[in-house]
């Protein structure tokens, strides 16, 4: 063991390599550990030539390493030679294994750590931490010696391991470079993701290499191929399927590993074990997040939550005194803003106190229209201490917080948001109050909201429209939370999450009876109430029991299904914000239906004796619940009148909509709908999509499923719940005044949302050229006429102007998306330049509903 | 059994103007056929003008209630061959191409009448009865475009599907390429004559053919068939073994045949759904032509 460090920094990216250049500037002693043989492995293993984007732009650059929007390549060219230039202390492939402190064990200071068996049991195990230094384990044996560690690692995670006896054996790799290198081998490929399809294919392409493969599958066989290869792209998996007909590999399906050995892999499979030759195996089982080691570190992080960071001080110091965590992992993926991190961290480390934060001007700007002027510091003060969710948080927490959302003022009787309006924002009031309008006709109907206390959180919980008018009912400041910000927030804050979850429980059931009722009829109802996760298909009530409870849909959507005749009927639809069961508690009896959970979903149970008793002392409620629940009574009537009569259609209307939801329309907001016996087929509908955007197609008309005639062809949804923005780097991606999603050009090409979409409506392309007009495409045969240009003729009159970085803008590569002809006047150019009426754009509520099986039935 | 709690309310617009409509509602049934009954209505208004209106029983043309016909029914040629712009120009609006298309169908059977009773039921070898003829002509070749669109897209729908739900242009052409690869690696072992027949299916472009193949869905010289029928033959005359071969490449050619029977259906329903347009377009340009030349005689040499 020789020297100790000053400060050991673990992972060279951005935010790692950008500290270790500030240490080294500074003259302290250092070493910048590196799991790989290079640096920044994260932006190495980027496509080659990808473009690189530098945002948030107004961020001002605080490092001594430069950075600016440019190809993977010379990003990487400039923080090597610039690296060597600094004298950065580097230690290559320095895996590190273990962090512990070796000084005294530091009192009262323990870490729980609570791990999570796959049958959901936890175990907790307790850590003592030990005082500075701090000794750093690499995986070689070596150990390195720091007064203080900087972990920079990333949210990369390591590849899951093998677990079985012989996993540890050289033969057992995971990962492999070049599938064309490997020549008459037995090879097991270990997992049927992308990764693995996409390995043992390779190494059986060319017959001359003489490699037998087998790829193992736990899933069993089936003729659907999303559900026996659930985790790999379909045209991939239906290759694969290929292959193995072709008798080119085999897969096993139900298979697993029991033991390796050098030479042989024994399997276990459905009709037992089974020894096979294997002189390699790569194993392709997902990875996983970092989170294990650095809470053995003695690191807290916020709360169980999956997506929780670390806690840590406004100077990035963890609960582990003398460790810092930067970066991606501290919750900041954005290269500038590691970059600065590393800087900062750096300078705080060397005895730097008052340097102020490199966020400071892009706060100054956010507080720069309010009244009152108080500095950025005091803003944050005022709002922690006025605005209950917020109390909880650390200074860090709240500047990063504030960075995603916005600080508003209101004037008495503005507006701040109308009903229906799209938006999954949450709103707290730091002062002032607003007041809810109940009726949009009646000013005078009013809920009013105080200061302290949030709204909003409908939108924010089930992505749909806005329940109720808002106006400010005195002068008003407000933070508006973004929905990223506001989950952030729930997992970082606990107490925050129960305030949220109770509010709104307490508004959804008050919203359930318009006016009729206040917070303080509702108290025991609200306390007995309990959300419930649901997975999809999963029934919340069953035709047929007799319980009681009554349940309020949070998140996602349900179907209502009745047995008819021996078969499930459905019956409706429920978006979220609808509330069942009520019927049982009003009449008692057996439920009358089925209700179950369309998509993913979150309900709210209530307890229904309580409720009752709710009920009990407003007759006039009672009254109205019974009224409502007389429409409902009427169409099931319906329904089992028209089955008596017209089995057949019910049927159809029935399969039709159980189709629709398999397609997504649970969780849909907008859908395009082709009717086959309409459609000639003209692809008009792309067409003018091409034409009203740039020149390229966000729907693919033919694509996509189709039944019983209704095609829903590949184009977005515009889910509640949009899958696309769950991991957008620059916050590309946001919901428009209509309820579209939409990119805008902050797009850095990244291409997550691409691969997010679990309905493959998004494309990564680049803008063709203008085409010429359409009148001299008509008159004179100009150009490549109506619709998206074909590819070549696109690359023939790209304007290329021989100066790289507009050429390379030219070639640039952008996620394309509907926006649902978002600002178009008219709407949706696929609908309105259908020429039969075959494409229409609905909501599913509106979509599924019984009118449509008067319509089409008889 | 259910509820939602917060009920849409109806006709609450945010900001773009967009028309919602909530079910499929064609072309021909278009706002409660609207267009059929404006269309109906004129023509009979049109008819009675001429039975009941007294004018000169020569040269109807030249009278005012033939010249207002007459311009009535150029400006609605006119108007009717504005279609094609329509569908191309994707201009901002709260247009319909489904409204268009409604109001030129049954707009387009009227101009039958207004141009027959135009003529006054003079007809001869001359200009203005070849603008009269290709009109009818175009009219004509409309009405089996409607026919057509109006029936092929289910038996198009219909001839996607198998057991396992749909199937797309683009699947049907994967699938006969994948059936062609697995042909091809099973039939490396067999004789010169075999492999003749089965390079043959192999070799033949499933788009090939003549248009009159295309839109008879009849190909005779279809080699995978060819081949089918060939190698039975050759079976019959060899000995049998376990694990035939020859079976095997039997039943897979079997099945690359129904795909392309598929496939070839496919191709015909579509070439029909377009083949009309390539007579009811270009006639209309000849229209116009014989209108224009119609309308300059009138007035130089009547």
């Amino acid at each position: 063991m020789g020297e100790i460090f000053k400060v050991a920094i673990i992972g060279s990216g951005p935010a790692g390599m950008s500290a270790a250049s500030r240490a080294a500037q500074l003259g302290l002693s250092h070493v910048l550990l590196e799991k790989t043989d290079h640096l920044s492995d994260t932006i190495f293993k980027y496509q080659k030539g990808k473009h690189v984007m530098a945002t948030p732009s107004q961020l001002v650059l605080r490092s001594d390493q430069e950075f600016d929007a440019g190809k993977r390549e010379d990003i990487l060219d400039k923080w090597n030679g610039r690296t060597a230039e600094l004298g950065v202390n580097v230690m290559y492939n320095a895996d590190v294994k273990a962090i512990k402190g070796t000084g005294e064990a530091i009192a009262g200071s323990v870490q729980k750590i609570v791990s999570r068996a796959r049958d959901g049991s936890t175990t907790t195990t307790e850590l003592q931490r030990f005082a500075p230094p701090y000794a750093i384990t690499l995986t070689n044996g070596e150990t390195v010696m720091a007064e203080n560690v900087v972990l920079a690692i990333g949210t990369q995670g390591n590849p899951n391991l093998m677990r079985c006896p012989g996993g540890d054996l050289p033969h057992v790799t995971y990962q492999l470079d070049d599938p064309y290198a490997v020549l008459d081998q037995h090879i097991v490929v270990i997992g049927t993701g992308d990764a693995g399809i996409e390995n043992a294919r390779g190494l059986v392409e060319d017959p001359a290499q003489g490699n037998t493969v087998t790829i193992l599958n736990r899933s069993p066989k089936s003729t659907n191929v999303r559900e026996s290869f659930a985790t790999a792209k379909e045209p991939n998996a239906k290759a694969l399927i290929e292959d193995d007909a072709a008798g080119k590999l085999t897969i096993r399906y139900e298979t697993e590993t029991k033991s390796v050995e050098p030479g042989w892999i024994t399997l276990s499979t459905r009709d037992g074990e089974e020894r096979i030759r294997c002189d390699r195996i790569i194993a392709r089982i997902g990875s996983a997040p970092p989170r294990a080691f650095v809470e053995g570190c003695g690191i807290e992080f916020a709360s169980s939550d999956r997506l929780a960071f670390p806690t840590l001080s406004p100077q990035f110091e963890s609960t582990a005194p003398g460790i810092f965590v930067i970066g991606a992992l501290a919750g900041y993926p954005l290269i500038k803003h590691c970059m600065n991190q590393g800087y900062d961290v750096v300078e705080f480390i060397n005895g730097n106190k008052d340097l102020k934060p490199a966020d400071e001007p892009l706060l100054e700007a956010k507080f720069a229209g309010l009244p009152g002027r108080r500095s950025v510091n005091e803003w944050l003060e005022f709002l922690r201490s006025n605005v209950t969710i917020l109390e909880g948080m650390t200074t860090l927490q709240l500047r990063e917080f504030m960075l995603d959302s916005e600080a508003r003022a209101y004037k008495k009787g503005d507006v701040i948001f109308e009903k229906n309006d799209p938006g999954s924002s949450l709103f707290a009031i730091a002062s002032g109050g607003v007041n809810v309008r109940l009726d949009p006709n009646d000013p005078s109907k009013i809920v009013p909201i105080p200061s302290g206390s949030i709204f909003g959180e409908v939108g924010l919980i089930s992505g749909r429209k806005r329940g109720a008018t808002i106006v400010a009912a005195e002068d008003t400041v407000c933070v508006e939370i973004s929905r990223n910000a506001a989950l952030k927030l729930q997992s970082q804050v606990p107490t925050a999450k129960r305030a949220i979850e109770r509010i709104s429980t307490e508004r959804q059931i008050l919203q359930m009876f318009g006016s009729g009722l206040t917070p303080a009829d509702i108290t025991e109802v609200v306390d007995g109430s309990k959300i419930v996760q649901v997975r999809a298909g999963d029934p919340i009530i069953k035709e047929g029991d007799d319980d009681r409870d009554i349940y309020v849909i949070r998140v996602g959507s349900m179907i209502v299904e009745k047995e008819v005749g021996g078969k499930p009927v459905f019956l409706s639809y429920l978006p979220a914000g609808s509330y069942v069961g009520e019927m049982a508690v009003i009449d008692g009896g057996t439920r009358t239906a089925t209700v179950r959970a369309a998509i993913k979903s979150e309900v709210i149970r209530i307890d229904g004796k309580a409720f009752r008793r709710v009920l009990a002392a407003k007759p006039a409620l009672l009254d109205r619940a019974r009224k409502e629940m007389e429409v409902r009574r009427a169409t099931n009537a319906f329904i089992e009148t028209k089955k008596d009569t017209f089995s057949g259609v019910v049927d159809l209307y029935s399969e039709q909509a159980k189709f629709l939801v398999s397609q997504g329309l649970g969780e849909a907001t907008d859908v395009l709908l082709i009717d086959e016996r309409l459609c000639v087929g003209c692809d008009n509908c792309e067409k003018a999509c091409a034409d009203s955007h740039d020149g390229l197609s966000r729907l693919d008309r033919e694509a996509g499923k189709s039944f019983a005639n209704l095609h829903v062809p590949t184009s977005c949804r515009h889910c509640e719940h949009p899958h696309c923005m769950a991991d957008c780097p620059p916050n590309a991606i946001q919901r428009g005044p209509d309820g579209e999603v939409k990119i805008n050009d902050t797009c850095i090409g990244c291409g997550n949302c691409q691969r997010n979409c679990p309905y493959g409506v998004i494309r990564m392309d680049k803008v063709p050229p203008k085409k010429p007009s359409l009148l001299s495409w008509l008159f004179f045969g100009a150009g490549p006429g109506p619709g998206e240009p074909p590819y070549k003729w696109s690359k023939k009159n790209t304007k290329y102007t021989g100066d790289p970085v507009i050429d390379e803008a030219l070639d640039r590569k952008k996620a394309i998306k509907c926006d649902m002809c978002s600002g178009i006047e008219g709407g949706p150019s696929c609908v309105r330049a259908c020429p039969t009426g075959a494409a229409i754009r609905v909501s599913p509520d509106e979509f599924l509903t019984v009118a449509r099986l008067e319509n089409e039935g008889a | 059994m259910a509820s939602t709690a917060n009920k849409p309310v109806s006709g609450k617009k945010t900001g773009s103007s967009r028309q919602r409509q909530n079910t499929h509602e064609g072309f021909l049934t278009h706002r409660n056929m609207y267009w059929a009954k404006l269309s109906a209505a004129l023509a009979l208004v049109l008819t009675l003008l001429y039975i009941f209106v007294p004018l000169p029983g020569t040269h109807f043309g030249s009278s005012w209630l033939g010249y207002t016909l007459g311009t009535i029914g150029a400006l609605l040629i006119l108007w009717l061959t504005m279609l094609g712009m329509r569908k191309r120009a994707i201009t901002p609006g709260r247009w319909s191409l489904k409204a268009w298309t409604s109001a030129h169908v049954y707009l387009g059977l009227l101009v039958t009448v207004v141009g027959t009773l135009h003529s006054g039921f003079e007809f001869g070898w001359n200009v203005h009865t070849l603008a009269w003829a290709l009109m009818l002509l175009v009219v004509g070749s409309g009405v089996f475009g409607i026919w057509v669109y109006a029936t092929l897209p289910r038996a198009l729908s219909a001839n996607r599907y198998d057991e396992e739900g749909a199937i797309t242009e683009k699947q049907m052409i994967e699938a006969l390429r994948s059936l062609d690869r697995q042909i091809h690696d099973a039939a490396q072992p067999l004789d010169a004559q075999a492999a003749t027949l089965v390079g043959q299916s192999l070799d033949q472009d499933p788009f090939g053919g003549t248009i009159w193949n295309r839109v008879t869905g009849n190909y005779p010289n279809c080699a995978t068939r060819h081949a089918i029928n060939e190698l039975r033959a050759l079976r019959a005359t060899r000995q049998r073994t376990k694990d035939d071969l020859l079976s095997r490449i039997d039943a897979q050619l079997t099945r690359k045949e129904s795909m392309l029977e598929r496939l070839r259906q496919h191709l015909k329903l579509k070439s029909w759904l377009q083949a009309w347009l390539y007579v009811h377009v270009p006639v209309t340009f000849a229209l116009i032509a014989a209108l224009s030349a119609h309308v300059v005689s009138v007035f130089f040499y009547w």
